[in-house]
């Protein structure tokens, strides 16, 4: 699985950075971007399930799974 | 404080509200008390409700109309985000407090300029002082049997915090609540009245930003007073319009939710006892409690006239968004009126969406989290002492302004 967010849906509501600290990150700015190049290695089931809580939890609908 | 405006119903302008869809007033004492009713009313019967009050105002309530209004910038303006009975004089892209009150383009810059001081990273190293302030005002309740947690307790955290932030006088923490009160539940008051109101304010705040041109410290004034905008210094006006927002926006909007999740957990006691089992729900119970009482209803201004779902909206009417209704619309989320502390999937809008997003939010939640938890700590047991006398506050911000708990149990 590889995550993307779309930086012009992102308002920096900041829950993927709480919710999934491991794949994403903040900058100064508070704006979030994947860590990773957006990568969730598949045998990592528990990462897995947090970047599904992290797309279903994001207010602007920003993060998606890319189509790749 | 003698000097504020009266919370008094009988002091409005338009004398009680006959019919919530066709002459609502957000500003009526029952609004609030009985918000969720009023929302699952109209939203079954008249998803946008009208009222001749303030000029014209509409209130949409389904989750899919509130979020179209506040993705909509062409059609509303935020000019002016509370719904009042003045003369609006601020202008668009501007407004009287910036960003909140600005619009696309020069909403991005204003904007901008205060997300790198309220970024987690920022916001985050505040937690112990947060969590050392809820004990210390714990401490000072003493060994009562029943506490206010609105007066006693919530009102002072997010005051406390934004005032140091601020650099201002934290002696002057009545002062904020009551310009709070003046800006927010006394918006059906006599225009005059709330102009002066406004002059109040505003004399206080030149004091303060001209204590800090003899002063210079390391706080949020001083970092505003240093900015620049397309190259040039923030005029007063956007010093000081900032500011309000600061203090205003912050204060009472957190201590709404404080307020009412220890509400929810004072009359759910199977909540309190999961929470006490189960601590790793925390994360999830704050979120829910911020879905189900999100405090915070926004406004916009009609920007041109136009047709919204076949109503007939002209510019300069008002337009309510009032997001804690969208939060319980059974369209958008599963058992929407459940409080489910372990709702996993929560893409609730209590900080609002869009462009406008609150920008305070992590402070918010930081400030929400470490109370409700350390309420909870010190209180193992706790309930309504009397839940008539629970008191909600009046206007766009909902939650209890007197909780009176009886304190079962202590830690």
């Amino acid at each position: 699985m590889r995550l993307e967010i779309d930086s012009d849906k992102c308002q920096v509501h900041n829950r993927c950075y709480a919710l999934a600290p491991e794949l994403f990150d903040v900058d100064d700015y508070g704006s979030a971007m994947v860590l990773n190049d957006g990568i969730v290695p598949a045998e990592l089931e528990e990462l897995e399930e947090k970047a599904r809580l992290a797309i279903a939890n994001c207010p602007e609908f920003a993060i998606s799974v890319a189509a790749d | 404080m003698t000097d504020t405006l009266p919370h008094d119903p009988e002091a409005s302008m338009y004398g009680p509200v006959t019919d919530w869809a066709t002459d609502f007033d957000h500003a009526d004492p029952d609004y609030n008390r009985h918000a969720h009713e009023i929302w699952a009313d109209l939203r079954a019967t008249c998803p946008v409700a009208h009222t001749d009050r303030y000029g014209g105002t509409w209130l949409p309530v389904t989750h899919a109309d509130v979020t179209r209004i506040a993705y909509d910038t062409e059609h509303f303006t935020s000019r002016s985000v509370v719904v009042n009975t003045g003369e609006q004089l601020a202008e668009a892209p501007i407004g009287g407090a910036p960003p909140i009150t600005s619009d696309p383009p020069f909403h991005h810059h204003a904007r901008r300029l205060l997300l790198p001081p309220f970024a987690p990273k920022k916001i985050d190293p505040w937690e112990d002082d947060v969590r050392a302030l809820c004990h210390q005002l714990i401490d000072d309740m003493g060994d009562a049997d029943t506490i206010d947690a609105a007066v006693q307790y919530s009102q002072h955290i997010p005051v406390n915090v934004i005032a140091r932030m601020l650099g201002f006088p934290l002696e002057d923490a009545d002062l904020f609540r009551g310009f709070v009160h003046d800006t927010l539940e006394g918006v059906n008051h006599d225009p005059a009245v709330r102009m002066a109101a406004f002059e109040r304010l505003d004399a206080y705040l030149d004091l303060q930003i001209q204590d800090h041109v003899d002063n210079p410290r390391d706080d949020l004034t001083t970092f505003l007073m240093n900015s620049t905008i397309f190259d040039q210094p923030l005029s007063h006006e956007h010093v000081r319009g900032s500011i309000v927002l600061l203090l205003l926006a912050g204060i009472d909007t957190t201590w709404s939710a404080i307020g009412s999740s220890i509400w929810h957990l004072a009359g759910t006691p199977g909540d309190l006892r999961r929470l006490w089992a189960e601590p790793e729900l925390w994360p999830t119970a704050i979120e829910e409690f911020l879905r189900a009482y999100a405090p915070v209803t926004m406004a916009r201004m009609v920007a041109k006239d136009h047709d919204f779902n076949g109503c007939p909206m002209k510019k300069d009417e008002w337009v309510l968004l009032p997001f804690p209704a969208a939060n319980l619309d059974p369209a958008e989320f599963d058992r929407a009126d459940e409080v489910l502390i372990d709702r996993e999937v929560n893409r609730h809008a209590a900080f609002g969406l869009g462009i406008h997003r609150c920008l305070g939010s992590n402070l918010a939640r930081l400030e929400v989290r470490t109370a409700v938890e350390t309420f909870v700590e010190r209180f193992p047991e706790f309930e309504l002492a009397d839940p008539a006398a629970v008191r909600w506050s009046v206007g766009q911000i909902r939650g209890p302004r007197e909780l009176p708990i009886r304190v079962l149990r202590r830690a």
